[in-house]
């Protein structure tokens, strides 16, 4: 078995050696024998019509580069006449009545969505485990004695579309990072996943969770991948008050360029106590390559790094109360069954249809927003995000690209930190920052534990260096092939 | 950082999420814990910083006044739990 690339499968429906509805089909089929719980969705007729009339349009002479691929969507992301739950009770039933831009961008280049994939409830979570439809099994197993048959947790929140990718359901999926959502469920589950600059994806129909660190992206094999994928979602839209006018630009143009130069900052930071200490051999090892590859290598600091996560569970919890505040069970999706009054309505509705994950953050919001209390908390933890984003400046003055690990971690036990939420916030100690200042940041395969488990090495670049970072992550992905392994529990794939 | 029973009762009713009296206690440990965590920003001397409230520290874009949307009423509609010639419907407010 072997991975399949958007760019084989771009290949084949150009030379004609297959059609979209084979490849379509043959990614349905895969879908129906897993037990991964990947998906939350599938739309098989809405995908094999779409793959018909994009047959159709390839034979009268379209030739959009991703023309008929079909990709997994993460549940999070409206579209027009689809169920979409955001992994809650609360929007179990909801049908959307629109299609969120990012998708719109995609099917107008005639990207075909298989299906909606599971996620963490509102994307608040980094194991996939606070789904309302269950968790989500990693395709990855780890070989230690006693733990081959145990389930591993995808990462999260994106946790479904990391497994359906790993696991060769799809060829690709999308998701959406606050915090890591997209990088982290990457790094466990041996991807490329790509968080853009923030304002780069439109956030229009895209289910908000805090809204100023939000931002969608690609998960895929390879970073070759991720830019052809990232150039159909991308672009300005005036319906998100935050979209970034910025001219157009193709990220595969790019990835062959050398690095012969190339400054890469290893904030020491990022290497500190918490970090397991083989994933920073591994993470070490991988960064080496690259003096290979012509770049230098230095130490960087980012001296206001411990306050990343301390700043985000204000921010994130802040603008999540407020943006949770719409499920009232009026307009659309659950309303409770009893109630005595509008009031009770409210509560009862909110408080049967969020989990407690989802709970915990709108309360820790709630509080922090609330009388007296704005100063000490969310006006200073976006002080604080300002001498964060002011290290990277700093940094990025040495170095043209950071690297470190994507999590300190590898894939854990299923069950095993659900009950600590802080030890679970600490999975996203590394990618926290990025989001916080708004910078481009991705994690690409780099390499396996001694018990077989995949690990991330994470990149950080300027403000709209996606190409940078794509091509920076593509030569890696030249002389390596950590990401062409295949997980034990894949299904399908060209034999 | 300490919290007791009666400002998680009253966060919880800010937020309009029913505590059952039997997981007050839980519910006050796990946003203790998250707060302990915040309260490393305390330490930091941050006067004379401004707060950054967007990464590109970019204001609202405003648009001409003028009508883009369609009426879709219907449609919206459709998907409400409750509702009756064009409103939505909600228990009595006022007697």
């Amino acid at each position: 078995m072997t991975i399949t690339t958007l760019a084989t499968l771009a290949a084949d429906l150009d030379s004609g050696k297959r059609s979209s509805v084979e490849i379509t089909q043959d990614y349905l089929n895969r879908i129906k024998h897993s037990d991964h719980n990947a998906f939350i969705s599938v739309n098989e007729e809405l995908a094999l019509t779409q793959a018909k009339s994009a047959d159709e349009k390839r034979a009268n002479g379209d030739s959009s580069p991703l023309l008929g691929v079909p990709v997994a969507q993460k549940d999070i992301f409206c579209i027009d006449g689809t169920q979409t739950t955001c992994g809650s009770k609360i929007l179990e039933n909801f049908v959307a009545p629109y299609t969120a831009t990012v998708v719109g961008n995609m099917q107008s280049q005639g990207v075909i969505s298989m299906g909606k994939t599971n996620m963490d409830e509102f994307a608040m979570g980094s194991s996939n485990e606070t789904s309302y439809f269950g968790g989500v099994n990693n395709p990855w197993r780890s070989t230690a004695k006693g733990y081959e048959n145990k389930n591993l947790v995808p990462g999260g929140s994106s946790g479904g579309s990391a497994a359906a990718v790993s696991a060769l359901l799809a060829p690709a999926a999308t998701g959406t990072d606050t915090g890591g959502s997209i990088r982290q469920p990457a790094a466990f589950c041996n991807l490329t996943g790509i968080k853009p600059s923030y304002g780069r994806c439109s956030r229009y129909g895209m289910i908000a969770f805090a809204s100023s660190l939000d931002q969608a992206g690609p998960m895929t094999h390879t970073a070759e991948d991720a830019a052809l994928l990232l150039n159909t979602m991308v672009g300005f839209d005036a319906k998100d008050s935050t979209s970034l006018n910025v001219p157009a630009e193709d990220f595969t143009a790019s990835l062959n360029d050398s690095l012969e130069g190339l400054r890469i900052g290893l904030p020491k930071e990022f290497f500190g106590e918490g970090l397991d200490s083989e994933m920073a051999t591994i993470i070490e090892t991988a960064v080496k390559q690259f003096e290979s590859l012509g770049a230098t290598i230095k130490e960087v600091s980012l001296p206001n790094s411990h306050l990343a996560l301390p700043s985000y569970y204000v921010i994130a919890p802040a603008e999540a109360s407020s943006n949770l505040s719409r499920f009232d069970g009026v307009r659309y999706g659950f309303r409770a069954e009893e109630y005595s009054d509008l009031d009770d309505m409210y509560t009862k509705t909110r408080s049967e249809g969020f989990g407690d994950e989802v709970k915990r953050r709108i309360m820790i919001g709630a509080y922090a927003l609330s009388s007296g209390y704005y100063d000490a908390y969310y006006s200073q933890a976006q002080k604080l995000r300002r001498l964060i984003s002011n290290d990277f400046t700093c940094a990025f003055t040495e170095c043209d690209v950071i690297m470190g690990p994507t999590t300190p971690s590898p894939a854990f036990e299923a069950g095993s930190r659900s009950d600590d939420p802080v030890s679970m916030y600490l999975n996203d100690i590394y990618t926290i920052p990025a989001n916080l200042a708004g910078l481009p940041a991705g994690s690409i395969p780099a390499g396996f534990t001694s018990n077989g488990l995949p690990t991330g090495l994470h990149l950080i670049t300027p403000y709209l260096q996606e190409a940078k970072m794509l091509n920076i992550a593509h030569k890696f992905q030249q002389t390596t092939d950590w990401h062409t392994r295949v997980a034990p529990t894949a299904i399908g794939g060209s034999q | 950082m300490a919290l007791d029973n009666e400002t998680v009762q009253t966060i919880a009713r800010l937020a309009r999420i029913k505590i059952d009296q039997s997981d007050v206690d839980k519910t006050r440990a796990s946003l203790e814990n998250i707060l302990d965590l915040v309260a490393q920003m305390e330490a930091v001397d941050t006067s004379g910083i401004e707060p950054m409230t967007h990464p590109f520290d970019a204001t609202m874009r405003l648009r001409a006044d003028e009508v883009s949307e369609s009426d879709q009423r219907d449609r919206f509609q459709a998907i409400a739990p409750s509702t009756e010639r064009g409103l939505y419907l909600v228990p009595k407010v006022i007697d």
